[in-house]
């Protein structure tokens, strides 16, 4: 029995009974299904979303599959019709997706495995807009028609 | 400049300003929504581009507002997304701001100017032919004729809450009003039912989502139900199942065993016949559920769970017929329904050419 296994007895100590009380077991199948999709990661570069919302977790489940992925270096954050949290975990190429709504609710939880996480990267369409939004922002700015003739300032 | 039904759904969201990315975080929780994997979320970015909403005429019969209450508690989408992005919404007693006439005329209209393409929701159910009409009225008319009349060039009806999809507590022993479900009544269109007393929030969006996205309603279960959200019962997802197959069980609420969190079988847990998402969708924005909480499933989303016995006995026989049982059952029914389907036609036409309003005068000399 692996310390993942759902806890289904009595134990001696505070710190374990609290355990008894907050254990299903259900943290171990996501645990190897993260591993088989880091293995696809690594041999073709698939990537894998895993949707934590349908998964029939009991209380603490959510808490120990998080605990046992831990924490990386990067954490970023995304307003786009409400927040969206993204962590990476202790796991180079794992990472949490929280996606909130405009009131902070959660709306979605996913594990995606991948370089980095699809929302993260800039839309291909918004790509292609990219050189046309810097020279709007330019001419706006009037520091184009400026440059040729400007002067650093005296001190 | 185009109407705003005229316009996609993708346009009509970018005139309110979303991003990309906005678009596809809402895909992406669309999909959670549905029960569909992740992977999907690029898919519904592109039907959802080129959706149009649909129009929807929700009717309300013998019920308790519950279903809408839930509806008004999704999160994603929200009502408003629902309302203003989704869906166009012309008629719902409770929701619309007409009233009277004008709200009669908004259904009527709306009928007509999307003749066999707009959607009918229907919560609660409906007082049948053979009953007296004035247990259920609006403006005067039965709940049966305006059902018949409503649904005549409807795409698709969505029987929303166990009322309306199975009869529900008006139907329960001894069915004073007559009560009939839905798709007792309306054979000649496909019928979706979303049972549940009330139905999860979610699944209610979720259908009309899959609609929007995918142009035609969902897989179907034998009673009607959406393979995604009621393909599993409740026990197959239950958190707690580990406990009751290692045959730990509470034997009372205050018991040990209920402590620590074992199985509710014996305390008269539905779960090994109900089947429904809240295991994995869960309440109050997936907050918990009620054998979380510490109670035995009740069996809301099954035909006839009111009189199924008591809620705290436990399940010794099935509650429902079995897939077996249906079987034989759908293939008799098929040649019954066919001729139960052309007399409720008959009995709709009659109706609706003979309907007359009900007087209070009226009412109180049958009741």
């Amino acid at each position: 029995m692996s310390g993942l296994d759902p806890t289904i007895g009595h134990s001696p100590s505070g710190a374990s009974c609290a355990r008894s009380r907050h254990e299903h077991g259900h943290a171990l199948p996501i645990l190897h299904e993260i591993r088989h999709a880091l293995e696809r990661l690594l041999a073709s570069g698939e990537e894998t979303r895993i949707d934590l919302h349908s998964m029939p977790f009991g209380p603490g489940d959510l808490e120990r599959l998080t605990a046992v992925l831990g924490s990386g270096e990067v954490q970023a954050r995304v307003e786009a019709l409400g927040p969206t949290l993204i962590r990476e975990t202790a796991i180079p190429g794992v990472w949490l997706v929280d996606y909130r709504g405009l009131e902070d609710q959660r709306l979605s939880y996913q594990i995606e495995i991948a370089a980095i996480p699809e929302i993260l990267r800039p839309r291909p369409e918004d790509l292609a807009e990219s050189l046309g939004a810097l020279e709007d922002r330019l001419s706006e700015s009037g520091l184009d028609a400026a440059a040729p003739n400007a002067s650093p300032p005296s001190s | 400049m185009r109407k705003r039904s005229d316009k996609t759904l993708g346009e009509s969201l970018r005139d309110h300003g979303l991003s990309r990315r906005g678009f596809l975080k809402l895909c992406a929780t669309t999909a959670s929504l549905m029960a569909l994997p992740p992977s999907m979320a690029p898919a519904i970015a592109a039907a959802l581009e080129q959706a149009r909403r649909p129009s929807v005429i929700w009717l309300s019969f013998q019920e308790c507002t519950g279903c809408t209450e839930s509806l008004t508690r999704a999160h994603a989408p929200t009502l408003e997304d629902l309302i203003l992005d989704f869906i166009s919404l012309d008629y719902h007693h409770t929701l619309q701001a007409a009233s009277g006439e004008a709200a009669e005329a908004a259904r009527l209209q709306a009928m007509e100017e999307n003749r066999g393409q707009y959607l009918v929701i229907v919560d609660g159910s409906i007082p049948g032919p053979d009953a007296n009409p004035g247990f259920s009225t609006v403006a005067g008319h039965s709940n049966y004729s305006i059902l018949m009349e409503t649904v005549e060039h409807a795409a698709a009806v969505i029987a929303v809450g166990t009322c309306a999809a199975f009869g529900g507590l008006p139907q329960a022993n001894p069915n004073p009003t007559g009560a009939m479900s839905v798709m007792d009544l309306v054979r000649d269109k496909p019928v979706i039912n979303v049972p549940g007393c009330p139905p999860i929030p979610m699944v209610i969006t979720g259908v009309i989502a899959h609609y929007l996205i995918f142009g035609r309603l969902p897989e179907l279960d034998s009673y009607g139900r959406p393979l995604a959200f009621y393909g599993q019962s409740i026990h197959d997802r239950c958190y707690r199942r580990p406990f009751y197959d290692k045959g730990l069980f509470a034997e009372s609420f205050d018991d040990e065993g209920a402590k620590l969190g074992w199985c509710l079988y014996r305390l008269g847990c539905k779960g090994p016949t109900t089947y429904n998402a809240c295991a994995t969708m869960k309440w109050n924005d997936g907050t918990s559920w009620p054998v979380e909480a510490g109670h035995p499933c009740l069996g809301c989303s099954e035909p006839r769970f009111w009189d199924a016995g008591g809620f705290y006995e436990p399940v010794s026989v099935p509650l429902t017929l079995g897939p077996t049982t249906l079987l034989g059952a759908g293939a008799a029914g098929a040649v019954v329904g066919g001729g139960l389907a052309a007399l409720s036609r008959k009995k709709g036409r009659d109706a609706a050419a003979t309907r007359q309003p009900v007087t209070v005068d009226e009412l109180e000399q049958k009741l």
